[in-house]
C-alpha cells in the first residue's frame, strides 16, 4: 500500500516554459509546479510534447523562453550547456530520467551501469558506489545479476536496472518517460512494483505514462496536456486523500476535481 | 669475357656453314622491322638518357647518342622502350625490347641470365662532398661516415666490403646530391657519369680525390640472339676505332684515359660482382626490411589514430571554422597520392628551411595521410551509437567530454575496428612507398635483393610471404576483437 508523505514545499516550479524546434512551438507559456514528494503523471496525445517537457526539466534539452526552478536551482532560457555545466549538474542530480527504451549502457556490466555515474561525476570510490550499487540492486532484485551485462537481461529487468542508475545519484526526484510501454504484462507489474517501493521513500516523480496499473496503484495527481502543452485537466486521484494524513483535505471524499474547481476552493479559503 | 668470345666464334661458325639461326633470334625482326628496340629508364637518367629540358619528347644523353650511332651503322633505328633501371635485364628477358642498353655492368648473376656485348664504357666511382668539407681525400675517409649512393651499383658494392662505411639508398643521383647539400648525408659516391653531369656544374658540391675502381659498361642480350650481339659488338668496334665514340664523350664530359682500353676489348678485366649462391642468405636483410616496416607502420598508425580522433572530434562537435579546417583537411589529404605528400614532406620541406629525416618523414608522411581516412571511419562509428546514450549519460550528470570516452567511445570502436584495421593492413603495403625518400624497409630490402641476384621470384615470394605473416595476424585480432565485442 502507498503511504505517501507530501509535504507543501514546492520542489519543481516550471513558470511560463516556451520550447520550440525550429519554427515549431511544441511547448507554449506552460506554468506548473510540484510539491516534494508528490507524484505526477502526465497523459495528453502522442506527439505533444510530453518528452519535450522532461527532457527540458534537466535540460537535456534547451528551451526558449521561461524559466525552470528545482529546489534552490534555476534552470533559465538559453543557458550554455559548458558554462552552466555546475547549474544544470546540480538539477541532474536531483532528478533522475527514465527512458522509454531504457538506454543502459551496453558495454558495461549491470553494476557498472549504476557505479559510473557516482565515481564519474560525484567523484565517490569505487568501493563506495558498489556499496551503494548492490544496495539498490538488491532492493529491485537484481543482485544476482550485478555482473551480467545488459543484452542478457530480459526488458523489465533492463528498466529496473535503468531505475536503479537513475538512483545511483541519490535524486529527490525521479523522471519516467512511458518507462512500461516497451514491456509485455507481466513486465510492466515488475516495473510498478518498483516504482511504487521507491515512491514510499518520498521520492517525488513525474511519470508520463497511460499505464493502468500506475495509475491505479500511485498516481496522486494526473495532468492531461493539450497542444502546445496546454494543460486540459487536471485531477486529483483519491488515493492519496485516504492515506495522507498531513493532507489538508483528510476527510473528503473527491473522486476527481478539475483545475477549475481545485482554482476555485483555493480562492474561497483565500 | 672468354666464354663470350667463344660463343661468338661458334656462332659465325654456325652462320658459314650455313645453319638455320635460333627462332627467336633479335636480329632477324630488326632487319624486317628496320627498327632496334633498346630499353632504358629516362627518368632521372642523365647523362646517360633523358628527356631534353627543352623538347621532353626527345631523349638526350650519351648513351642516347651513342645508340643512335649504333643504329646507323646498322641501318636501322633506335627506339627507345623506357623501363625502370632494376627491371632491365627482366623485361629484356620478357622480350619487351631486343637490347639493354642503360649503365649496365657484367656481373656473374646477370651472365647466368643474359649474354653481354663488349664494353662500351669504362668506368669509376667517384666520391663527391659538399665544397670546403676538408675531411674526405680516398676512399678510407668513408669510413664511419653516412654516405649516398644508388642500390645494386659497383659504388655500393666497393662500400659494402669495406663494412665501415654507413650507406644512404637513394633512387637517383638528383635525391643524393639534394640531400647532401642540406646535409642528410656526409658524401655521395657513385658512377662518374653521373657525378660529373650533376654535380660538377653545382657551385655548392665539389668532386674530391681520384675515381675509385673501374668497371665498364656493355649491353646485354638476350642469349638466343647470337647474331644481333655479333652485330652490335660491330657496331662498337667500328664506332671506337674511328673515334665517333671519342667525340661523343668528349662532347658530355665523359672522355678520359682509360676509355683507351676500349681498343682492346678482350684486355678488359670486368669487375664482377660476387652474387650468393642461395637465396636464403638474404632472408635475414628481409626480415630486418620487415622489422622497419612493422616499426614504421606501427608509429604512423599510432599518429594516424591520434590525428585523426582529432580531426572527427572538430567535424563532429567543432565550431564552424574548426569544422572547414577539418573538413579542408580530410579532402585535400584524400584527394591526393601519397607519394606526392611524401615527396613534398622530404624533398620540398627543405626548400623552405624545413629539414626532417627521412625516417620521421615516413612517420610523418603516411600518418599524416591515414589520419584523414580514419577520422572518416571514427565519425561513421561515432554516430553509429544511438542517440540515446550520450542523453542517458548525460541524464547522470555527465559532461559531454566524459560521456564521449566513457559511453560514446567505447560503444563505437565495435563499428570502427574492423575498418580501422583494414586500415591498418593497407597502411602496412602502402609502407612499402616510403623507399623513394631512401627509408630502406621491406620492399626496398626486396628490391635490393632481387636486382643484386635476379632472383625476382623467390624473394619476391619470400617478401610476399612475410608481408603475409604480419598482416594476417592483424585480420584475425581484429575478427576476434569484434566478436568480443558483441556483448554477451
Ligand atoms: N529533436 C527534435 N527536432 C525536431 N522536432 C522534434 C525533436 N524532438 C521532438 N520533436 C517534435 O516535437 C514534438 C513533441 O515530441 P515529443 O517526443 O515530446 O512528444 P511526446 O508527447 O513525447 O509523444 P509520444 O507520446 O509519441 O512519445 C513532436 O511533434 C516531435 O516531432
Ligand atoms: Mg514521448
Amino acid at each position: 500500500m502507498l503511504n505517501q508523505r507530501v509535504s507543501s514545499a514546492k520542489f519543481i516550479e516550471i513558470k511560463n516554459l516556451s520550447k520550440r524546434f525550429n519554427s515549431n512551438w511544441i511547448i507554449k507559456n506552460l506554468s506548473l509546479t510540484i510539491n516534494e514528494g508528490e507524484i505526477v503523471v502526465v497523459q495528453g496525445p502522442s506527439g505533444i510534447g510530453k518528452s519535450t517537457l522532461l527532457r527540458c526539466l534537466t535540460y537535456l534539452t534547451p528551451f526558449e523562453k521561461g524559466y525552470i526552478r528545482v529546489g534552490s536551482l534555476q534552470l533559465e532560457a538559453g543557458m550554455d550547456d559548458r558554462k552552466h555545466h555546475g547549474t544544470i549538474l546540480g538539477v541532474r542530480q536531483q532528478l533522475g530520467f527514465v527512458f522509454q527504451s531504457f538506454n543502459l549502457f551496453p558495454h558495461l556490466s549491470v553494476i557498472d551501469n549504476l557505479t559510473i555515474g557516482p565515481i564519474k561525476v560525484l567523484g565517490q570510490t569505487r568501493e563506495r558506489a558498489r556499496k551503494r550499487a548492490m544496495a539498490l540492486l538488491r532492493r529491485i532484485g537484481l543482485k544476482h545479476k550485478a555482473d551480467e551485462y545488459p543484452m542478457a537481461l530480459s526488458g523489465g529487468q533492463q528498466q529496473r536496472v535503468a531505475i536503479g542508475r537513475a538512483l545511483a545519484l541519490r535524486p529527490k526526484g525521479i523522471l519516467f518517460d512511458e518507462p512500461t510501454s516497451n514491456l509485455d504484462p507481466v513486465m510492466k507489474g515488475e516495473i510498478v512494483d518498483v516504482m511504487e517501493d521507491f515512491a514510499q521513500d518520498g521520492l517525488t516523480m513525474i511519470i508520463v505514462t497511460h499505464e493502468p496499473a500506475v495509475i491505479e496503484r500511485m498516481a496522486a495527481r494526473i495532468v492531461e496536456f493539450g497542444p502546445h502543452c496546454s494543460i486540459v485537466s487536471e485531477r486529483i486521484l483519491p488515493k492519496l486523500l485516504f492515506n495522507t494524513p498531513e493532507s489538508p483535505k483528510e476527510n473528503g471524499i473527491l473522486p476527481e476535481l478539475d483545475r477549475a474547481a481545485m482554482a476555485q476552493a483555493e480562492t474561497a479559503k483565500a | 669475357m672468354s666464354r663470350i668470345k667463344l660463343s661468338l666464334i661458334t656462332i659465325a661458325g654456325l652462320g658459314l656453314f650455313g645453319l638455320p639461326s635460333h627462332a627467336n633470334e633479335a636480329w632477324n625482326r630488326v632487319i624486317q622491322t628496320g627498327e632496334l628496340r633498346w630499353g632504358a629508364d629516362s627518368a632521372g637518367g642523365a647523362p646517360y638518357v633523358f628527356p631534353d629540358e627543352r623538347d621532353p619528347s626527345k631523349m638526350i644523353g650519351f648513351e642516347a647518342e651513342l645508340m643512335n650511332a649504333i643504329a646507323a651503322k646498322l641501318d636501322v633505328k633506335a627506339k627507345l622502350v623506357d623501363v625502370a633501371w632494376d627491371q632491365l635485364v627482366p623485361a629484356l628477358m620478357r622480350d619487351n625490347f631486343d637490347m639493354a642498353f642503360n649503365g649496365l655492368e657484367i656481373t656473374e648473376t646477370r651472365l647466368r641470365e643474359i649474354a653481354f656485348t663488349d664494353p662500351y664504357y669504362i668506368f669509376s666511382e667517384q666520391i663527391t662532398v659538399r665544397k670546403g668539407d676538408g675531411r674526405f681525400h680516398k676512399f678510407k675517409d668513408l669510413r664511419g661516415h653516412r654516405v649516398g649512393t644508388m642500390s645494386a651499383s659497383l659504388a655500393r658494392l666497393l662500400m659494402e666490403q669495406d663494412g665501415k662505411i654507413e650507406i644512404v639508398d637513394y633512387p637517383g643521383p638528383v635525391e643524393i646530391y639534394k640531400d647532401l647539400e642540406v646535409g642528410r648525408i656526409d658524401a655521395a659516391f657513385i658512377d662518374v657519369p653521373m657525378a660529373v653531369f650533376y654535380a660538377g656544374p653545382n657551385p655548392k658540391l665539389e668532386n674530391v680525390s681520384e675515381p675509385v675502381g673501374e668497371s665498364v659498361y656493355a649491353a646485354g642480350i638476350r642469349k638466343d640472339s647470337p647474331l644481333l650481339l655479333l652485330k652490335i659488338n660491330e657496331a662498337i668496334k667500328e664506332l671506337v676505332q674511328s673515334g665517333e665514340i671519342k667525340k661523343i664523350y668528349q662532347k658530355w664530359n665523359l672522355w678520359d684515359k682509360r676509355q683507351e682500353k676500349l681498343k682492346n676489348p678482350e684486355k678488359l678485366e670486368s669487375l664482377k660482382h660476387s652474387a650468393p649462391i642461395s637465396v636464403w642468405q638474404y632472408f635475414p636483410f628481409l626480415l630486418k626490411g620487415a622489422g622497419v616496416t612493422i616499426l614504421i607502420s606501427s608509429l604512423s598508425m599510432a599518429l594516424a589514430m591520434i590525428l585523426g580522433f582529432a580531426l572527427c572530434a572538430a567535424k563532429l562537435y567543432g565550431h564552424r571554422p574548426l569544422r572547414f579546417l577539418a573538413n579542408a583537411y580530410i579532402e585535400l589529404i584524400r584527394g591526393t597520392p601519397l607519394l606526392i605528400q611524401l615527396y613534398l614532406i622530404y624533398y620540398g620541406l627543405p626548400n623552405i628551411g624545413i629539414e626532417i629525416n627521412a625516417f620521421a618523414a615516413a612517420v610523418m608522411g603516411i600518418g599524416l595521410n591515414y589520419a584523414a581516412y580514419e577520422a572518416e571511419i571514427y565519425r561513421a562509428g561515432l554516430l553509429a551509437v544511438p542517440k540515446g546514450q550520450d542523453e542517458a549519460a548525460r541524464s547522470i550528470g555527465m559532461t559531454g567530454r566524459q560521456s564521449l570516452f566513457h559511453i560514446v567511445l567505447p560503444q563505437a570502436f565495435r563499428t570502427i575496428i574492423p575498418p580501422s584495421t583494414n586500415d591498418f593492413i593497407a597502411l602496412f603495403k602502402d609502407s612499402s612507398l616510403v623507399s623513394i625518400i631512401t627509408v630502406v624497409e621491406l620492399t626496398k630490402m626486396y628490391s635490393q635483393a632481387a636486382t643484386a641476384s635476379l632472383r625476382f621470384l623467390e624473394l619476391g615470394l619470400m617478401t610476399a610471404a612475410l608481408y603475409f605473416a604480419m598482416s594476417y595476424p592483424l585480420a584475425v585480432w581484429s575478427r576476434h576483437l569484434e566478436r568480443k565485442r558483441q556483448y554477451a
